[in-house]
């Protein structure tokens, strides 16, 4: 048991690295997805005791191979990074039973032990960018997952062809994000010779004026800025989250985003580290502006999609702009303000995109008409999207009001009250677009004639049960923030204290 | 004001920097896809042009144990020695090394990664000098323009009388090289399904034709 425990940091990542080729050689249809499920939930198992470890321990360090760092490549988690770990593989936990309906009707059966293969290497990908501690290593867990992504999206093509050409431009945007990020970080080498990320912090002390940092620190942020959809590089993302299968929206708007904003803030604070003259600048005057402007332009065009999906991926770019704001601050209460709504809006947005898979699964639609009349249709579905709809909008109650409340305070405490005002004015617009769904599911009759109007029933056990545990989520940490913002102000404690602020 | 040397020593970025630009450009302005996939590729290959030219150390050869190394007994003082000789020659400007760093680890994070190594020897040196015989090993080791692995990892061969290159980079672009190879086969495997679901991979015909379907359906909605 103490030979398992002292291998727990490798776990998250290995458990669903070996299994995804394992799941290729299981029989087709329910066997993949129970053993994929099994997988998922075991990762969570290590994921959680990882960061119960980590909150009631300090960070931990693992060697791979015994090679010690800086040599050898160094998987460190500290509670940044166990928050966003817990957040991946939860999610991860709750898709993958979720999944078997929706990828039933959406997904070949020939193709379901492929599908089950690619998410499990997604997961795999996304856990390992978070657990890393190497810089390099980065990099190639990031296009782990973003490869398997690309032909998840694809596996859309099913219900609609142009699933293909959103994975296609997704792959040709984040390939190119992805390799913007590695000259990243070769300018970062070729300056310190090192690509440990706490060993690069240490020699990097001093290079402030230097140009190849510079120029390293500037591939690295817009490589990154890429891949979690900053506006305005976020052209990738309404397409690829509208026509994925519905099972593989939910995991990855509730996640992959939210690792790669993960990273933004891992490089910020841990590598460049507060000191370095050239981040101030490049939070106020380029991350502060983008993630404002991010805020309103997106909210805005979310409220004039047909497409319930599209509406939801446009309305993540609005909320990136949100975390991306409170990293901007720069202070203690902005950069956990970015944590704790990383992890409370990958809650919300994957019970919302839950909730609009469980009506393509009935309806084989996801446009507005499809909604309509749909509190009548299946209720209990209905009721999961609008709480989490209140909870994107940020009532009180749920955790989306949690966000924005310490989102609220960080930026009066940093002396920007009219960027507080811009957040309290951004969330009407959630209000009209989460709003017009509601009135549609709520008050309009359900369609009398054409193709949606034939009898239908609620969405099966096995969607809701997950869906609710997440608007379940929504709802407990919305009422116990000790536990979601206690930890993300911890993190975000260790993490300035370690990049030098105090 | 305007130094030739400076730009024509510098070489090898010329080359990663053209090779980009083609890339990208390729990338924005071809609306053929497997065109698109071919100016990707090129955009990654300047980014291993990059990574290897970076590892060249100036009369240095491959990473492979060349001369006498049976039996393996003299290793141990050969990384010592190493360490202690390499300081010398880099006349190490701060945190000397303890003198007894006589394990790999201890020798490479001791080697000092500012000063006179790293980022000066890219503005100050040429990045990738004519290659000078490697026969003469330690005054081919100080044109080096070595950062810290450079210098540690040459040092490390100095008792050898060896310069190596720095092995390093040539592994991270291993990796990065099957990465590209794993994204043109996944984008092309895209181009074919593209392909068979549309019957074109020109971007502006598959935009019409995704305006159609868009346009059909308002058709239809209007119509119910």
């Amino acid at each position: 048991m103490n030979a398992l425990l002292a291998q727990l940091p490798v776990l998250p990542v290995v458990i669903p690295f070996v299994a995804a080729p394992l799941a290729l050689l299981t029989p087709k249809g329910r066997p993949t997805w129970a053993f994929a499920t099994f997988v998922s939930w075991l990762t969570f198992i290590a994921s959680a005791a990882l960061l119960a470890h980590v909150s009631s321990n300090g960070a931990v360090s693992y060697a791979l191979g015994d090679w010690a760092p800086p040599l050898g490549i160094e998987y460190r988690i500290d509670l940044a990074n166990g928050i966003v770990l817990a957040l991946v593989s939860g999610i991860a936990a709750l898709v993958f039973p979720f999944a078997y309906e929706s990828v039933r009707a959406e997904v070949d059966e020939k193709q379901t032990p492929f599908f089950y293969c690619a998410l499990l290497i997604c997961m795999t990908g996304l856990l390992g960018v978070t657990i890393t501690g190497d810089a390099f290593n980065v990099f190639v867990f990031l296009e782990i997952s973003s490869l398997s992504t690309y032909a998840l999206v694809a596996m859309g093509a099913r219900r609609d062809r142009r699933a293909l050409t959103a994975a296609f431009n997704y792959l040709v945007m984040g390939t190119i994000g992805a390799t913007l990020f590695v000259i990243g970080i070769g300018l970062l080498y070729h300056a310190v010779g090192t690509l440990n990320m706490a060993d690069i912090h240490v020699k990097l002390a001093g290079m402030d004026d230097n140009r190849v940092v510079q120029a390293g620190f500037a591939f690295i942020m817009v490589g990154v800025a890429l891949k979690l959809a900053m506006f305005p590089m976020h052209l990738w993302l309404p397409n690829a989250y509208a026509y994925a299968p519905s099972a593989v929206s939910a995991f990855i708007a509730a996640t992959a985003t939210k690792v790669a904003v993960y990273v933004l803030v891992r490089f910020f604070y841990t590598v460049f580290g507060y000191d370095f003259d050239f981040l101030a600048n490049a939070l106020t005057y380029v991350l502060l502006p983008l993630g404002v402007i991010g805020m309103f332009a997106a909210s805005l065009v979310a409220v004039f999609q047909e497409d319930v999906k599209r509406m939801l991926a446009y309305s993540s770019v609005g909320q990136i702009g949100y975390i991306l704001l409170g990293l901007s601050l720069g202070t203690e209460a902005g950069v956990s303000a970015a944590l704790v709504h990383v992890v409370n809006h990958g809650l919300m947005k994957g019970a919302l995109f839950m909730a609009a898979a469980c009506v393509v699964l009935r309806l084989a639609d996801s446009r507005c008409r499809a909604f309509h009349g749909l509190a009548r249709r299946m209720p209990v579905t209905t009721w999961a999207f609008i709480l989490s709809g209140l909870s994107l909008i940020g009532v009180p109650g749920t955790v989306g009001f949690v966000s924005k409340w310490i989102l609220l305070q960080a930026t009066f405490e940093a002396g920007h009250a009219w960027a507080a005002f811009l957040v309290v004015a951004s969330s009407l617009i959630a209000v009209v677009y989460i709003g017009r769904i509601v009135e549609l599911m709520v008050l309009r009759e359900p369609p009398s004639e054409g193709p949606l109007a034939k009898p239908i029933r609620e969405a099966p056990l096995s969607m809701l049960v997950p869906m609710w545990l997440l608007v379940a989520a929504n709802l407990y940490f919305g009422l116990r923030t000790d536990f979601t913002a206690g930890l993300a102000v911890r993190a975000a404690e260790a993490l300035m204290l370690a990049s030098g602020a105090r | 004001m305007f130094d030739l040397d400076f730009i024509l020593d510098r070489y090898n970025y010329w080359i990663v920097i053209l090779l980009m630009m083609t890339g990208l450009y390729i990338v924005i302005s071809r609306g053929n896809l497997v065109k698109k996939i071919v100016g990707l590729n090129i955009f990654q290959t300047s980014v291993f042009i990059y990574y290897i030219s970076i590892s060249k150390v100036a009369g240095g050869t491959a990473p492979i144990l060349i001369g006498d190394y049976g039996g393996g007994h003299h290793d141990e003082p050969h990384a010592a020695e190493g360490s202690v000789a390499g300081e010398t020659l880099h006349a190490a400007p701060a945190g000397a090394p303890p003198g007894e760093a006589n394990d790999l680890a201890e020798a490479l994070r001791a080697t000092p990664p500012s000063g006179e190594s790293g980022v000066a020897g890219l503005h100050d040196a040429p990045a990738n000098p004519p290659i000078v015989e490697p026969s003469a090993a330690a005054p081919g080791f100080e044109t080096a323009p070595g950062d810290a692995a450079h210098g540690a990892d040459a040092l490390l061969h100095q008792a050898a009388e060896i310069v190596y290159s720095n092995p390093l980079p040539h592994v991270l672009i291993l990796t990065a090289i099957v990465v590209g190879v794993a994204t043109t086969a996944v984008g092309l495997a895209l181009a074919v399904r593209i392909r068979e679901a549309y019957g074109t991979v020109e971007e502006d015909e598959l935009e019409a034709a995704d305006n159609v379907a868009e346009f059909g359906d308002r058709a239809e909605e209007a119509a119910a």
